[in-house]
């Protein structure tokens, strides 16, 4: 059997996922100039609040999305507004607090969840498969794309079509300019790191169906949100739908190809970008 | 050989032109005043000589030895120094520390990973002699931060000094401080001995005046009138510039 | 004075350690807790003295483990082990700092914090040579001079001697030309560079000083547990030494130590009582962060010597 075609799908599944995961991390980054090192702990507490609404409330699967996002959004929101508002300038300090919060989120999860892993059907409706040309693509694979690409739509709309966007935009490309002609961007800081931190609440349970949910997610998915930011570019919605796909296909492909090279093949571009053009591929403002 | 020679020296900055096209000779020993409004790419000037900025175009080199491609570390070495418009010292230190600093700066022992730098009599010598010149010899085991605003103004010119400088570029040395101040620092400045060139940016006309030999005056990153004083203070470019709309 | 007959005391309390330790386990934690110290001095040169933030400390000090390791496992002796590893580690540090030097900052923390995940990448993944996540087993601990390390006391005593050497090394390069440079190129790069510095030389310098004392802690570490696993090349490592830095107090060299203590006394002591000491770990961490981001030493000097100024003020006012 022809292992293209699926690896392909595969690979755009994971960028999907991936999109979902780091659009909001590309956000904060590109806002508030800080790699949030907290948000695989955001990610994975998403993915266990929706195995609690999914398995213990039986709640419906998009629901769960949704209400987890809202969650975990919530959760953001306080702590920017409590920890992160308190260190404004100090961009060192604020990255140390996120590891911090993911320290204390990651055993949080042990303590509530427990340390068994936790897998989570997929939702009603999307059991089967799509039979195209000879193969089998999994339906809620496909479905992961188009939720994809529904929020990337989404924001996209946000960004390019609301004064909250144009807002958003402007403290992206100049900080300083951005407070000069008066825009709030303290309040748009806790506004942005809320809506990544859903974001990534969201991803989680999207993505739980496929990755399961078990201690250590978070530190699995944190530095796959990296490279995608780092390559695609902070603060750039286009570049982070780019650097997703290609950490996709680059993760998937280098799975199954050369196994043991797996992560070298993906961190290697990730450091030489750093190094070559800091900015990344359609990054915006200054790295 | 001139101490300092620039020739068509220009940078930008995106679309904004801040130096256009300078061309600048100070002799050894001259006493160089820069002045023009603010804006006028006084400290780019600086900051381009210095090589923390990169110019896109021109040529520059002291005492004969060409800058371009010199690292600006390295341009200490040449025996460049300079005063800074705000006052970048170190605070928690000693003014004998941080003069020691600026002596350390060039001397081989600064790779040195071992053997306390605070035992070292020579370097203490020098930063106490060199704080002396500056009246601030009694104030040599005072921390920086409690010193008043004039005493770091002035310790910055000990930490130029510190170098043996041959070429020293003044950043606004009189800077908000008081008359008494001013004349302190005026009187330390006519000290310095003529085997050290001195180029200065100033906007306190008579204190600045008294000390120039020749002026340039600056406005919108070019040079507009450069002469002796009586010339500058007599073209009418000047008293547009300063006068005018 | 006071300071040196205080240190004069605590270092003979270290070195009488296993008459008043009564068990191994405890003195095995106070040989851990040097181990850490000697991690922590080296990252304190780069985060304290340098003033820049690596989250990837953990890759210098696992390369030079796995290096050692491997050549081990390969027939050959510990003197060969670990020279080789001390040697990988330097040219992995050279790497380091060059790729890592083309910032600072945030820039540097990434660059750090991605060099760090791809090393730790290659140790997990790379199985055929690194044996993944099951780790590298060490058949035995060195017999310098035919002295056995295998007990607990004899491992302590010669975990204590790398400590005072490094101890020793850290306070002679801190109060160094140098050393002092370094703090010099924290306070005021663009001052330095004026007086005649150059500040990349400098860092780069003091990242390799950094790199190798932490490979020397990775060696100990390797050879205490033998055994090493890609955990210890891990981001929560990193995490865990960044905080015993930042806990004790960056920029001086009880800091580190007291911030070591802080945190292997926090896991192996108060696991017993506390079962998430991550929680803990991490909630100090956001603590020290916001309220002493000094430091836990220098931070209650300050919180302390504040309150006796209040106290004093009280009494004077009485």
């Amino acid at each position: 059997m022809n292992l293209l075609p699926l690896l392909t799908i595969n690979s755009f599944t994971l960028g999907g996922l991936l999109f979902l995961l780091s659009a909001g991390f590309s956000l904060i980054f590109g806002l508030m100039r800080i790699p949030n090192l907290a948000h695989g702990a955001f990610f994975m507490l998403g993915a266990y609040i929706g195995t609690s609404l999914l398995i213990g409330l039986k709640w419906n699967f998009w629901a769960a999305a949704l209400a987890s996002a809202l969650a975990i959004a919530v959760f953001g929101m306080v702590l920017e507004w409590l920890l992160l508002r308190r260190l404004a300038g100090r961009e060192q300090a604020q990255v140390l607090v996120t590891l911090g919060i993911t320290l204390m989120v990651a055993d949080g999860c042990l303590v509530f969840w427990t340390g068994d892993p936790i897998s989570v059907r997929t939702p009603a409706g999307l059991h089967g498969s799509l039979a195209v040309a000879g193969t089998a693509f999994p339906l809620y694979r496909l479905a992961i794309i188009a939720v994809a690409v529904a929020i990337a739509t989404g924001l996209w709309l946000l960004l390019e079509g609301t004064r909250l966007g144009a807002k958003i935009r402007a403290g992206v490309d100049d900080p300083v300019m951005a407070r000069v002609v008066g825009i709030p961007v303290p309040r748009l800081f806790t506004f942005v790191f809320a809506l990544g931190a859903g974001l990534a609440g969201f991803a989680g349970v999207i993505g739980s169906p496929i990755l399961s949910v078990y201690p250590g997610l978070d530190l699995d998915m944190l530095p796959l949100a990296l490279v995608v930011v780092i390559l695609g570019g902070a603060g750039s919605l286009v570049g982070t739908m780019a650097g997703s796909l290609l950490v996709g296909f680059v993760f998937n492909f280098g799975q199954a190809y050369f196994p043991e090279l797996a992560y070298f093949v993906l961190f290697l571009p990730m450091v030489v970008m750093l190094v070559v053009r800091p900015q990344g591929l359609f990054g915006r403002g200054a790295a | 050989m001139r101490a300092l020679e620039i020739q068509g020296l220009t940078k930008a900055f995106g679309g904004l032109k801040v130096t256009r096209d300078v061309n600048l000779s100070v002799e050894p020993g001259e006493r160089r005043l820069v002045i023009g409004p603010n804006g006028a790419g006084k400290t780019t000037l600086f900051n381009l000589i210095t090589g923390e900025l990169r110019p896109d175009a021109g040529r520059m080199s002291v005492f004969g030895q060409p800058l371009d491609d010199l690292p600006a570390w390295r341009r200490a070495h040449l025996g460049l120094a300079r005063t800074y418009q705000i006052i970048t010292l170190f605070p928690k230190a000693t003014l004998a520390h941080n003069v020691c600093l600026s002596v350390l700066g060039l001397s081989r022992a600064r790779w040195r990973p071992w053997g306390a730098l605070a035992r070292e009599q020579a370097f203490d010598a020098r930063a106490r002699e060199t704080l002396a010149q500056v009246e601030l010899a009694h104030l040599a085991g005072r921390r920086l931060s409690e010193t008043s605003y004039g005493e770091q103004r002035r310790t910055e010119i000990a930490m130029a000094l510190a170098q043996r400088p041959r070429l020293l570029l003044l950043d606004e040395p009189f800077a908000g401080l008081s008359l008494d101040e001013r004349n302190d620092v005026r009187k330390l400045l006519a000290r310095i001995p003529r085997d050290v060139t001195i180029v200065m940016i100033e906007h306190d006309m008579d204190v600045a005046l008294e000390l120039a030999d020749r002026i340039t005056l600056m406005h919108f990153g070019e040079v507009v009138v450069e002469g002796t004083r009586d010339e500058v203070v007599a073209h009418p470019r000047t008293r547009e510039i300063y006068l005018g709309a | 004075m006071t300071s040196r007959i205080a240190s004069a005391i605590a270092l003979l309390a270290l070195a009488a350690a296993p008459a008043w330790i009564g068990s191994d386990y405890y003195l095995n934690v106070l040989s851990q807790v040097l181990i850490g110290a000697i991690f922590a001095l080296a990252l304190n040169v780069i985060v304290g003295y340098g003033g820049l933030v690596s989250i990837g400390h953990g890759a210098l000090f696992g390369i030079a483990a796995y290096a050692a390791a491997l050549l081990l496992n390969a027939g050959y002796g510990h003197f060969a082990a670990i020279v080789f590893g001390l040697l990988v580690t330097l040219v992995a540090t050279a790497l380091f700092a060059v790729l890592s030097l083309r910032a600072s900052g945030i820039g540097f923390m990434m660059i750090t914090l991605a060099i760090g995940q791809l090393l730790w990448g290659l140790a997990y993944r790379w199985v055929t040579l690194t044996n993944g996540d099951n780790g590298i087993n060490l058949a035995a601990r060195p017999q310098p001079f035919g002295l056995s390390l295998a007990g607990a006391d004899a491992f302590f005593y010669a975990t204590l001697l790398v400590f005072l050497a490094a101890l020793v090394s850290m306070t002679s390069f801190i109060r160094s030309p140098f050393g002092e440079s370094l703090v010099g190129t924290r306070e005021q790069p663009r001052r330095m560079t004026a007086l005649g510095f150059s500040v990349w030389r400098i860092r780069f310098f003091a990242c390799l000083f950094s790199g190798m004392w932490s490979g020397v802690a990775g060696l100990l570490f390797m050879y205490y547990n033998q055994f090493i696993s890609p955990h210890a090349m891990s981001l929560s490592a990193s995490a865990e030494a960044l905080l015993m830095v930042i806990a004790g107090g960056s920029g001086t060299v009880l800091g580190p130590i007291a911030g070591a203590a802080l945190v292997v006394i926090m896991k192996f002591v108060a696991s017993a009582y506390i079962e998430r000491w991550n929680f803990v770990l991490g909630a100090i961490f956001v603590f020290i962060v916001l309220v002493m981001p000094e430091g836990v030493l220098p931070g209650s000097a300050r919180l302390l010597g504040a309150a006796w100024g209040k106290l004093k003020g009280a009494d004077a006012r009485a």
